[in-house]
């Protein structure tokens, strides 16, 4: 057991980030040793939010485990729920009707953006600057809306069934969608002029919180934080699933690793969502929203994964089967968990104002990272 | 038209009518610290009201509507709220200077309140070095900041006191060449004769380029000096909790929120006394019948508005920025304020010099 409170021997300072604490947003416990007020030692505990999901999908069958993992990472249920139902197919061998795909991309990308634009607000937030908040929240309550519509709720959507997705779109998706586009596109100015292009918000970012390209990889980051290192890593683009092979949108990939560097990626990373959402929202094919299944699903033995583009980086399912109606063992990759692992690595040497900036443009989500 | 100043003379002849000039002076005495202690609830209630329908506004909320007619209640219910909780000190504090600590803070805002001049010829005293007073009273609110962070026995607490310490001490030098800046225009560091040589023009107009340079300057600093965004580090709420007043619950702590409050109000109203004319009313040369019109709005109008105009500048900014950090904070004085405003000053002794301010 190693100290927790009081000071070192060397007369630093030890301080409690967490588990309560404004910046953790959720339940994260940081040790950390201060010298002044420079860090010079970070430490994360877990486990405070734990609730053996792995553990729990093993007893749930493969219709119902999908929706336990929408309490994963929560502000990418949406896109949980994609990557288990894209597993569960792998194994079935079901081939998803077109329609299906279309609303499964769509509604990825519009998760996509309301999780960047809480995690915008947030991180806001954290650099001392609250207003920003409100205005993210302005914009997300429209796709929220949306979602809302369509599958019934706004979080936890619950809306991907193997094969497809649980009902057809709402009649006034399009027009709502086209809606919020042009919303969007009004408003992503309001954002850089409030914080993007402001002086104090880009000395707090710029040359904060670096990490290199070498460390990214070795850490295993992935999703924006690893693409602001220079690492081409977006499974979109590099592992297609669904309709992301047939469309245009661009890597988005800035080579600083700084802090600044990952709120561009995000910001851009929102603009290249929108587009994806231009493409498909006016083609959307007639067909089928769901494949012919059995009721009861039974993989057949053997291994199956699946890895998608969540917000926050790569998540991986792993299934082992025995070919019954519930899998034998899950588990879950996922990026949250990786990218606190070089929290250490990023604000070491820097100031705690650094550090919440840094753990900022991380995009935590607790529950994500514990599972 | 009632004035302050009519209702003064009026109380001040009456006493030295009825119970002799002594007793008068007794008397004035205890009215002025009644008055005083007053002003200082009313303008905590009416400042956090301000604030959150300010912040509401930018924030696109309603902000307090609930208690009372549209929320002018709900300061007042959170004040009666703060009263009735316990007053904690923890464990390990240093009890004396934990509970001391609001006080001192409080006793220092008020004490600035003497030279402040709310009207024409309404003023607590006339002190000659008013300005002076004003900057050195306002420097012992750093005391008890520190004695707050280090005997509430936390580290966040120490930690943001601290910072506030360093961030006091070096924005007090911005600040007090600001004022001289002003005060080499005027020759005069009371507040009296300062609100005088205003008559015909505000200094931030007449001042030329030096005096708007002079009135950012002041602005910037004073907004560090009472620890307000964007540079709130004494406090920081996503970094230290709550800074030097986490362990403060209660009273205890409503007297540092009030205290905040009280400051802004201060530093505002030297401000307008500095550089917006103070109670004088605004003037235009030679226009003797616009300056005539001018005179009919009552003198402390004038003044409350000049100084709430400036809070709400202070305000917004606070709902604007994001805060910064503790080095830039200091770079930012050291490097960039301090030089400046000590060419400013020569700026505006060259300005004096050659009276190009008439």
């Amino acid at each position: 057991m190693h100290e927790v409170a009081g000071t070192t021997p060397e007369g630093d300072f030890i301080i409690n980030v967490g588990p309560q604490h404004p910046a953790t947003h959720g339940v994260l416990h940081l040790v950390i040793t201060l010298e002044g007020e420079t860090i010079k030692k970070i430490e994360p505990h877990l486990g405070y939010i734990h609730r053996s999901i792995e553990k729990m999908c093993e007893s749930l069958t493969y219709r119902q485990f999908i929706y336990v993992t929408s309490r994963m990472d929560y502000l990418s249920a949406h896109i949980n729920n994609h990557a288990c139902a894209l597993c569960v197919e792998k194994g079935l061998q079901v081939e998803v009707p077109l329609r299906a795909q279309y609303i499964r991309v769509m509604m990825d990308e519009l998760t996509r953006i309301a999780s960047h634009e809480l995690w915008w607000g947030a991180l806001a937030m954290d650099v001392g600057a609250f207003t920003p908040f409100f205005y993210a929240f302005r914009e997300r309550e429209t796709i929220n809306e949306i979602m809302e519509e369509t599958c019934g709720a706004r979080l936890t959507m619950n809306y991907m069934v193997p094969g497809g997705v649980m009902a057809d779109i709402h009649p006034q998706f399009q027009q709502k969608v086209n809606f919020f586009i042009a919303l969007y596109k009004k408003k992503i100015e309001e954002y850089n002029e409030l914080v993007t292009g402001n002086i104090i918000f880009q000395n707090r970012m710029k040359g904060v919180g670096f990490l290199s390209a070498e460390n990214a990889i070795s850490y295993g980051c992935s999703g924006p934080v690893a693409r602001a290192s220079g690492v081409a890593c977006d499974v979109r683009k590099r592992y297609p699933y669904d309709v992301y092979e047939q469309v245009q949108f661009e890597e988005v990939i800035e080579t600083g690793g700084d802090s600044f560097a990952r709120y561009l990626v995000r910001i851009r990373e929102m603009e290249q969502s929108v587009h994806i959402i231009e493409q498909l929202i006016d083609n959307i094919p007639e067909g089928d929203f769901q494949a012919k299944t059995k009721a009861v699903l039974k993989l057949p033995k053997g291994e199956f994964y699946q890895r998608v583009e969540t917000a926050r980086g790569e998540l991986g399912v792993y299934i082992v089967s025995e070919g019954g109606t519930t899998p034998y063992r899950i588990k879950f990759r996922s990026p949250g968990f990786s990218n606190l692992s070089a929290l250490n690595e990023m604000a070491k040497g820097g100031k705690i104002g650094d550090l919440v900036a840094t753990m900022g443009t991380l995009d935590l989500v607790i529950p994500d990272i514990d599972r | 038209m009632i004035s302050l100043e009519a209702l003064k003379n009026e109380v001040q002849n009456w006493l030295q009518l009825h119970v002799g000039s002594t007793m008068a002076l007794i008397a004035e005495s205890v009215l002025l610290g009644i008055l005083v202690i007053a002003l200082f609830a009313v303008l905590g209630l009416l400042l956090v009201f301000m604030e959150r329908k300010v912040s509401a506004v930018m924030q696109i909320r309603l902000g307090p509507n609930r208690v009372g007619p549209k929320g002018w209640l709900q300061t007042s219910a959170d004040t009666l709220k703060l009263m009735l909780k316990e007053g904690l000190t923890p464990d390990g504090a240093d009890k004396f200077l934990f509970n001391l600590a609001p006080f001192i803070i409080m006793i220092a805002a008020m004490l600035i309140m003497v030279p402040v001049a709310f009207a024409r010829n309404f003023q607590i005293w006339d002190i000659n070095i008013g300005v002076l007073y004003i900057s050195s009273v306002a420097s012992i609110s750093v005391i008890a900041i520190l004695m707050a962070g280090w005997s509430s026995n936390n580290k966040y607490s120490l930690l943001g006191a601290m910072r506030s310490g360093a961030q006091i001490i070096s924005y007090e030098l911005s600040a007090g060449i600001a004022v001289i800046t002003m005060i080499i225009l005027t020759g005069s560091l009371s507040v009296n004769d300062i609100i005088a040589s205003q008559e015909n023009g505000w200094w931030i107009f007449k001042g030329h380029i030096p005096a708007i340079i002079a009135f950012v300057i002041f602005m910037i600093a004073v907004t560090a000096e009472t620890n307000r965004a964007p540079f709130d580090l004494a406090e920081a709420e996503s970094e230290l909790t709550a800074g030097f007043h986490t362990e403060y619950s209660g009273m205890k702590f409503a007297l540092f929120f009030l205290a905040e409050y009280i400051n802004i109000f201060i530093v505002c109203a030297v401000a307008a006394i500095l550089f917006f004319g103070g109670w004088m009313p605004f003037h235009i040369g030679h226009w003797q019948a616009f300056n005539h019109i001018m005179d009919y709005i009552p003198s402390s109008i004038w003044f409350f508005g000049k100084t709430f105009f400036l809070i709400g500048l202070i305000m917004w900014f606070r709902w604007t920025f994001p805060r910064l950090r503790i080095d830039q904070l200091l770079n930012l004085e050291w490097k960039y304020l301090l030089p400046i405003s000590l060419l400013n000053m020569l700026l505006m002794t060259i300005v004096a010099i050659l009276k190009w301010y008439l």
